[in-house]
């Protein structure tokens, strides 16, 4: 009896209380920066596309909401389309932890309600980004091996020249 | 003539005044739980979200009026109309201010509130049968042994009352408090017919008929549209109805000072809705049995105790 009149109390003290309520279409709610929200495809420092079409993303989804086609030009592979159904996504992240490049990126956004299915389709053109997301320094062809027009063999980052190793010099 | 027209607007006025105050107090019932669970509760339409309930109105009046197939239909559609009926006759005999108000000085006021009081067990005893389905049916069955028990010592609290007054006009026992509100001679009496009030009602903590996680909804299980919208609106209408009588019983009806009679009434009426939305807020459903022996091993000796110490009192003055 007398707990059940102290919850009584306790409960109409609340009336004082700050409400915990976000008045979200007035009040935007805070979303940390590592919030999985709608999917980018990002650039590297030069301003070219990370993507180079290894497909692990697709891979890695298990919706299989991603679906992309490769291309080569000048010995470096890039997405011919890139196409992410949202309306299957769950937002799960695997894509940006599978990618080899950073290219495909989670962003705090998630006001991308629509009325029909279809639009909910993004292709390449809507998923490019113009700026570098969260990894700002990182260009996946500066410190790859790989030899692409403009730089050579060993001449990466944090790479030497190749040895000869028929050379007979020590 | 002018009788006769003062006499019906009263009619019309209150009748009125209480659906409009159900109605209101749907919305007044969700901000204030909000409140008290650190929300906000509905306060998008209009100012203050005051117009959900039109939006609630509106959104009701559309919905499907649909009889099941296997229900009884007669006495389907006449039990919502019995709760609002009886809720609201029981109304005629309150009075609001010595003026304002239908049967005020009626001789067997009180009378008259319990039996219309129990008439509402018919409907939800007869929308539980009429549903033909096991859990209207089982709610119907524990509303109408909720309400039969809890009837017998609602009764007997107001005795002392009755006693004390050597009256049972409600206009009368209002004007016997003009000295000491009846609450502190009557505490018992008081503590007894609210709890009894509020299982009459079938409010939460006792509103098992309704159990939403044992029984779906209880006795209105199988009722959509308007006729859910009846028990809707007089259950609120029965709450209004229970604040009234506690208001006029124990805590001296329209008097006050300063403030004139009908806003002292409407205060007084207004703070005991807001505890039994509180009491909604705070405590926890009990079990069935738990129900059942609180009413009779408890409130029923308790009730009887009242009377016989209250008669005692009487006879040694």
């Amino acid at each position: 009896m007398l707990s059940s009149i102290r919850t009584l109390w306790y409960t109409f003290l609340h009336l004082f209380h700050h409400s915990e309520t976000v008045q979200y279409p007035e009040q935007m709610p805070y979303l940390a920066p590592r919030y999985r929200g709608r999917i980018v495809l990002s650039r590297d420092p030069d301003g070219e596309e990370r993507c180079v079409s290894c497909y692990l993303c697709a891979v890695a989804c298990p919706v299989d909401c991603i679906s992309l086609q490769k291309t080569e030009e000048d010995g470096r592979w890039y997405p011919e389309w890139f196409r992410i159904n949202f309306s299957r996504c769950i937002f799960c992240g695997f894509c940006e932890e599978a990618c080899p490049t950073y290219a495909i990126q989670l962003t705090p956004d998630f006001e991308m309600s629509e009325y029909e299915r279809e639009n909910l389709i993004y292709e390449k053109e809507d998923l490019l980004i113009s700026g570098t997301g969260k990894y700002p320094d990182y260009s996946f062809y500066r410190v790859s091996g790989l030899a692409i027009p403009g730089k050579g063999k060993g001449e990466a980052e944090r790479e030497r020249p190749p040895i000869d190793t028929r050379a007979l010099l020590p | 003539m002018n009788l006769i027209l003062f006499g019906l607007l009263n009619i019309v006025g209150i009748l009125l005044m209480l659906v409009i105050g159900a109605a209101l107090l749907t919305w007044i019932e969700r901000r204030l739980l909000g409140f008290w669970q650190d929300r906000r509760g509905p306060n998008r339409v209009g100012p203050f979200g005051s117009l959900q309930v039109v939006a609630d109105m509106i959104k009701i009046l559309f919905k499907q009026d649909w009889i099941p197939p296997f229900a009884d239909p007669v006495v389907f559609v006449l039990a919502p109309a019995v709760v609002m009926v009886a809720a609201l006759l029981a109304f005629a005999v309150v009075p609001v201010t010595p003026s304002i108000g239908i049967a005020g000085n009626l001789n067997i006021g009180i009378l008259f509130f319990l039996a219309m009081t129990s008439l509402s067990v018919y409907s939800v005893v007869l929308a539980g049968w009429a549903s033909n389905n096991k859990y209207s049916l089982l709610g119907g069955m524990r509303a109408a042994a909720q309400m039969v028990s809890y009837e017998v010592f609602m009764g007997l609290a107001l005795i002392g009352v009755v006693m004390l007054t050597g009256s049972f006009s409600l206009a009368d026992i209002v004007r016997a408090q003009q000295e000491l509100w009846f609450v502190v001679p009557q505490f018992l009496g008081f503590i007894v017919f609210m709890i009894a009030g509020i299982a009459e009602t079938h409010r939460l903590p006792f509103d098992l008929p309704e159990g939403e996680n044992e029984l779906g909804a209880g006795f209105h299980t199988e009722y959509s549209s308007m006729k859910f919208g009846m028990f809707f609106v007089g259950e609120y209408i029965g709450i209004i109805l229970v604040s009234a009588m506690i208001v006029i019983l124990f805590f001296g009806g329209w008097q006050g000072p300063l403030l004139p009679p009908i806003l002292w009434f409407a205060i007084k009426t207004g703070a005991f809705v807001g505890f039994f939305i509180l009491l909604r807020a705070a405590l926890p459903r009990p079990r069935y049995d738990q129900l059942m022996a609180y009413g009779w091993k408890l409130m029923l000796p308790l009730s009887l105790l009242n009377i016989a110490v209250t008669g005692a009192v009487m006879l040694t003055h």
